[in-house]
Formats: C-alpha cells, sequence, structure tokens
C-alpha cells in the first residue's frame, strides 16, 4: 500500500469513527448503495436499475443518499467493490448482476448490520434478500403485438446464452405470437454475447434474410432496433424503451422497473422493518411495463395487449397455461394445469412454434 | 429460383459487410509486419478510432470527416508505440499488449458522454438503376461505400508492396534492417511510416463499426476483432490479397453458423467463434515446419529491435 493510500484510508477511518460518535449522525440520511455490471448508459440493463434508483431517490427525498459504482466485473471485483460500499457506511446494498451472488453472501456475513438485496439470485441469508422479475410476462405480451404485426408469419429473435430466463422469454415470446396468429414460428439466433453490437447487427440481419419480419432480443446494446430500422421490418426492444433508434420500426418495448421495489425496500430499512425477502415480481408488482405503443400499432391489438396485461396483473391469467407442447411434440403440461414457478425457472426446451433445437 | 439467388447475394453482401473491418485492421498490420515491426495494439487502436470517428460524426455531422478522424486517431496511437518502440526501444510484445489495454480504457473514458448519442450513419450505396437490380444490384451495387474502399486499399497496398520501388525498401527493412541500414536507408524512418500507416487502417477499421456498420458507440464496442485481424495476417502468410479471403472467411463464419441457427440446424457456436485462432495456428505449424518455408513467408526480422548504432 503507497503512503498516499495510507493516508488516505487514515483519513477516512477517522472521519467515519467522528461519523460515529457525533451525536448529529442518527439523523443524517440513510445511505444507498448500488453496484451496477455495466456502465449506465443511455438504455438497457443496468440504465433500467439507474432510473429505478434515481425514481427511489427522488420519493425519498431528503431521507437517503445514494451511491453508485458502475462496470464492475463478476467475481473478486466485485466482492471488493460491495465490501467498500458497506465498510463506508451504506446501510442497504443492491447489487444487480447475477455473477455478485457469491460476493455478495461472502460480504453479508462480514457485515451482519448492513442489509444486501441481490437481483435474479437465488440464495438467500439472514441480510441477503433477492429480487427478480417476471420478463416473459412483458415478452408474451410483446409476441401479442408480433403475432398481429407480422406478414410473414416468423418472428426472429436474437439471443445471448441459452440459460431457462432467456429459453422462457423466446418461449413466451412465441406463445403469445401463437395466441393470435397459429401460423406464426419464431427462428431464434443465439450470438453467445450479452453485448456484441456487430454480431447483434449480424444475427438481426441474417434474420431479417430469412423472412422474419418483426425481431426482438435478449441482449444489451440497442443494435438489434437499428437494424430492423435500417431493413423496414419491425422490432420489440427489451430493457428499455429504445423508440428513438428506430423510430419506425420500435412497436414497443418490455422495460424493467425498479424504482417501486427500491422505494419499499430502503423505506422498510429506514423503518426498520426490513427482511430479507425472495420476490418474482411481475406486471402485479409493477415490475414489467409495456413500452409505449407506435401509433402503427392498431387501436385493437393495444387494447388485447393492455387486456392480457391486467388478466395477468390480476392472476386470471398465466402464459404458460396447458396444454403447453415442446417443439417435438412432446406434452409439458396438461391442459388448464398453469406451470409451477419452480418448472419455469428450469425451462430448458423449445415450446411449439420456435424453430430449431435448443443448444445445450 | 430466384429467391435462392437472392438468397446467395443477400448473404455475400453480408459477409462482405461483416469481414470489412478485419479487412482494413489486417491490412495495416500487414504493412507494419512487413516492415519487421509486429504491433499487438490492433484492438485498442480500432476502439480509439472508433471512439474519434463517432464524436467527430456527431458533432459536426459529417460521418465521412469522423472516419477520416479515426484514421487519424489509430495513428496517433500507433505513433505513441512508434515512439516507445522504434525510438525508446521498449519490448514491441509488451509495448503493443499495453496499447491495446490503454486503447480500451482510453476510449471507452472518452466515449462517456457519447453512449446515447444518435449519428445518421455512412449509407450503404444506392445508384439509381444499379442497386436495385436483382440479384446483381445487390451482389455488387449496393455495398457501403467502406467495402469498395477497403477493396481498394487492398489492391493499393498489393501494388505498393510488390510493384514500386519503396513497397520493396520496406520490405527489405523487415526482412533485414541491418542491411538496408547498410545501404543508407532510413530504417527507423520507414518503420515509423509503417506502424502509423498500420494504425490509421485500423482506426479506419474501427471507424466503419462506429459510423456505418453499427451506428451507434459503446464501450468495447469492436468486441474483439483486433486480435482475430491479428491471427488473420499470420493467417494469410503475410500476403494482402489472402488477407481479403480470410477476413470473408473469418466474418462469414459466424454468417453462415447464424444462417444455420435461423434454418433450425444445431452447430455449436462456441466451437466455430475459436475457428479464427485454430485456422491460425494450422497456418502457423504448417509455414513453420521447415526453415525454407518461414523464410519465404514472415519477414525475416519481425519483432526484433533494431539499434542503429550497433
Amino acid at each position: 500500500m503507497s503512503q498516499w493510500k495510507k493516508w488516505a484510508l487514515s483519513v477516512a477511518l477517522t472521519a467515519s469513527a467522528v461519523a460515529w460518535l457525533s451525536p448529529v449522525a442518527a439523523a443524517e440520511p440513510l445511505k444507498v448503495g448500488f453496484v451496477y455490471v455495466s456502465p449506465i448508459g443511455d438504455a438497457g440493463w443496468t440504465f433500467q436499475h439507474d432510473s429505478g434508483r434515481k425514481e427511489m431517490e427522488r420519493a425519498l427525498a431528503g431521507k437517503v443518499t445514494t451511491k453508485f459504482v458502475e462496470n464492475v466485473p463478476e467475481g473478486a471485483d466485485a466482492e471488493r467493490v460491495i465490501r467498500e460500499l458497506a465498510q463506508s457506511g451504506n446501510k442497504i446494498i443492491f447489487t444487480t448482476s447475477f455473477g455478485y451472488m457469491n460476493p455478495t453472501l461472502k460480504v453479508a456475513k462480514q457485515f451482519p448490520n448492513t442489509d444486501f438485496e441481490h437481483a435474479t439470485g437465488y440464495k438467500t441469508d439472514k441480510n441477503v434478500g433477492i429480487y427478480n422479475a417476471r420478463f416473459y410476462e412483458g415478452r408474451y405480451l410483446a409476441g401479442i403485438v408480433a403475432g398481429r404485426m407480422t406478414k410473414s408469419n416468423i418472428g426472429g429473435y436474437v439471443a445471448a446464452f441459452p440459460i431457462p430466463e432467456v429459453v422462457m422469454g423466446i418461449n413466451a415470446f412465441t406463445r403469445g405470437m401463437r395466441s393470435v396468429n397459429p401460423k406464426a414460428e419464431v427462428k431464434v439466433i443465439w450470438v453467445n454475447a450479452w453485448f456484441d453490437p456487430g454480431r447483434e447487427r449480424e444475427a438481426a440481419e441474417t434474420l431479417v434474410s430469412q423472412g422474419a419480419d418483426v425481431l426482438t432480443h435478449h441482449t444489451d446494446s440497442t443494435a438489434v432496433v437499428q437494424a430492423a430500422e435500417a431493413k423496414s421490418v419491425y422490432a420489440v426492444a427489451y430493457h428499455s424503451d429504445m423508440s428513438k433508434y428506430g423510430p419506425h420500426a420500435h412497436l414497443t418495448a418490455v422495460t424493467h422497473q425498479w424504482g417501486a421495489y427500491y422505494t419499499k425496500a430502503v423505506q422498510d430499512v429506514l423503518n426498520g422493518t426490513w427482511k430479507p425477502g425472495n420476490l418474482w415480481g411481475g406486471i402485479k408488482e409493477g415490475m414489467i411495463k409495456m413500452g409505449p405503443f407506435n401509433p402503427v400499432v392498431p387501436r385493437e391489438t393495444q387494447e388485447l395487449v393492455n387486456k392480457t396485461a391486467a388478466d395477468i396483473g390480476a392472476g386470471k391469467f398465466h402464459p404458460f397455461t396447458g396444454p403447453l407442447k415442446d417443439n417435438d411434440g412432446k406434452e409439458r403440461l396438461a391442459a388448464g394445469k398453469v406451470m409451477t414457478d419452480d418448472v419455469l425457472s428450469k425451462m430448458d426446451y423449445y415450446v411449439e412454434g420456435v424453430q430449431g433445437k435448443l443448444p445445450k | 429460383m430466384e429467391g435462392a439467388a437472392d438468397h446467395f447475394a443477400t448473404l455475400v453482401a453480408l459477409t462482405l459487410a461483416a469481414g470489412t473491418p478485419l479487412v482494413f485492421a489486417a491490412l495495416g498490420e500487414l504493412m507494419t509486419e512487413k516492415s519487421g515491426v509486429l504491433n499487438l495494439g490492433v484492438e485498442g487502436m480500432m476502439l480509439v478510432g472508433a471512439v474519434v470517428s463517432f464524436i467527430v460524426a456527431a458533432t459536426t455531422r459529417q460521418p465521412w470527416l469522423g472516419a477520416l478522424a479515426g484514421a487519424a486517431a489509430g495513428a496517433a496511437m500507433a505513433a505513441i508505440f512508434a515512439a516507445l518502440t522504434l525510438s525508446l526501444m521498449a519490448n514491441q510484445v509488451a509495448t503493443g499488449l499495453a496499447l491495446s489495454l490503454f486503447g480500451v480504457g482510453l476510449s471507452a473514458f472518452i466515449g462517456q458522454a457519447y453512449v446515447s448519442v444518435m449519428i445518421a450513419g455512412v449509407k450503404p450505396l444506392s445508384i439509381p438503376g444499379l442497386s436495385n437490380l436483382p440479384v446483381i444490384g445487390k451482389l455488387l451495387f449496393a455495398h457501403s461505400p467502406f467495402v469498395y474502399l477497403s477493396l481498394l486499399l487492398c489492391a493499393l497496398v498489393h501494388a505498393f508492396l510488390y510493384r514500386t520501388r519503396a513497397g520493396l525498401v520496406v520490405r527489405a527493412v523487415g526482412e533485414s534492417a541491418g542491411s538496408a541500414y547498410a545501404l543508407g536507408y532510413p530504417v527507423v524512418a520507414i518503420r515509423y511510416f509503417a506502424v502509423m500507416f498500420g494504425g490509421a487502417c485500423a482506426g479506419l477499421g474501427g471507424a466503419y463499426m462506429a459510423v456505418a456498420y453499427t451506428p451507434l458507440w459503446t464501450e468495447n464496442m469492436t468486441a474483439g476483432r483486433g486480435w482475430i485481424a491479428l491471427a488473420l495476417v499470420v493467417f494469410a502468410t503475410w500476403k494482402p490479397e489472402r488477407v481479403l479471403a480470410g477476413a470473408y472467411l473469418f466474418g462469414g463464419v459466424t454468417l453462415v453458423q447464424f444462417q444455420a441457427q435461423a434454418m433450425g440446424i444445431a452447430v455449436p457456436s462456441q466451437i466455430l467463434s475459436m475457428l479464427p485462432y485454430l485456422a491460425t495456428i494450422v497456418v502457423l505449424t504448417i509455414i513453420s515446419r521447415d526453415a525454407a518455408t518461414i523464410r519465404l513467408n514472415a519477414p525475416a526480422s519481425l519483432g526484433k529491435p533494431f539499434h542503429p548504432d550497433t
């Protein structure tokens, strides 16, 4: 450790000791930390989390101060960043990527008085809660729009990695599409990257060249929407509203909304009632919303989407309700049955209507 | 039948578009290596070229001016490398690697404010009457202007290296810097030229990605294409026309795999993404088998520092 770092550390330690001892400290705003996996940018996964952070900050103005660290690689670096946030007095820390799961749990053990919330993970602890969104609900709605707008009856899906979360999105999209257009089929291209604009674009153009006229994506950049615009086909964006990247192509978007959840969690910490939870929230909790519709989407389709969204929110309808066959024709769910969360979260097959074989 | 021909034309167009950043970057690196210098900083120079071209294109609304600025930025990065390795005698491999890492960080830093910016970008060529001809139009007259530029560059690099005296001198410097120096050629100056030309080409490759191929700026948007370009030079055994073939092969591999996926044929995509490097190792092994073939292909003093005084 350099002299400079030692000096900085001692100043920091003294400062925190002073803060600890001074009686004013109790009235000070609650410190809230966020860890992001990529730069915030203008659209995408991290951008939505940061919008949630800002919404929470506005809702609890004066009662909280927030701090975020962006572009933190999953793994050893993440542990260091999370520990630093805990050390510098953040009382609740949101870690917003799957790969932060073990670092979060490790640091949480060392800071029993700090609360942690980990997005998209599956392990909890005394002071670690988890939260995730039912992205597939939005995917189903996106499928309805795609099914109504397609002329070729082929949807194109640019996907990152064949993990259950992505697979269930493809399946929900396909079921949504076929619910209004039984002839519809979905072609999938795996690009093996969450983020590679060049490849995403190539995949999108390949899908168009094979007849897809409505595209969607489970990757992080805006390249697919831009490719759709350039090729004069339609696209449904993911994560964020990307309409400015494809004013004609962009039909709507499946967006994630974390603000309400962040506000509630932080409010619970302020009240002293926070408990480690396990929330898989969807339309009902306001975590999934459809972006504004492009005017080319007929009013009747918009109404159908809104009505289906309301039904999903009210628990009257589930996108994975039997009969459900996989694309080899094998029945996976009997008529009238609703898929349980446990089975859903392990989905490893394509439903009827998706072309090709799922890479194993 | 016309459907199939049209489909083929589309595939060709996509392949050319995907291979073009590799053509630029690899031709530049080829020139650099022909002069006996190994610059591993291609990825970094591409990224800096990409971000600078994007910023200039966004502020001036002139994508071509952006491309020019991208090339200049690539050359500037290369000049740093040249100063360190040619004048200050730093190790070429270490400096090149550092240049790549530096370029990744630098481009992310200066591009921060431009992540959300939209630009019009360079549109594909559209010649009335020609570009919309069935099949032929798509095959010949409807690519991005950058594609034609890269083909022209390939022809020029070939002509320069094998048809001009200056090109012969560059090659001589790469074969035996000491002999060239003894004949009175300014070895260091020639290497400066070759290295900076390489940087400009890499910058242009990055610029093509940022202002034409996917008109946007995001961190690390070249996603490893600089490294593929490096492998490509070896794969092409330092011959410009083979660079072209290799670039379309490596660029096309992804596309063929995507086509196969969209048609429902399962191909393990991981294997295909390691193919460029695998092919390079195979070629390297073949040409290294005996001393004669390696002498015929690789510049003899590649990567060796040159001290004029000794």
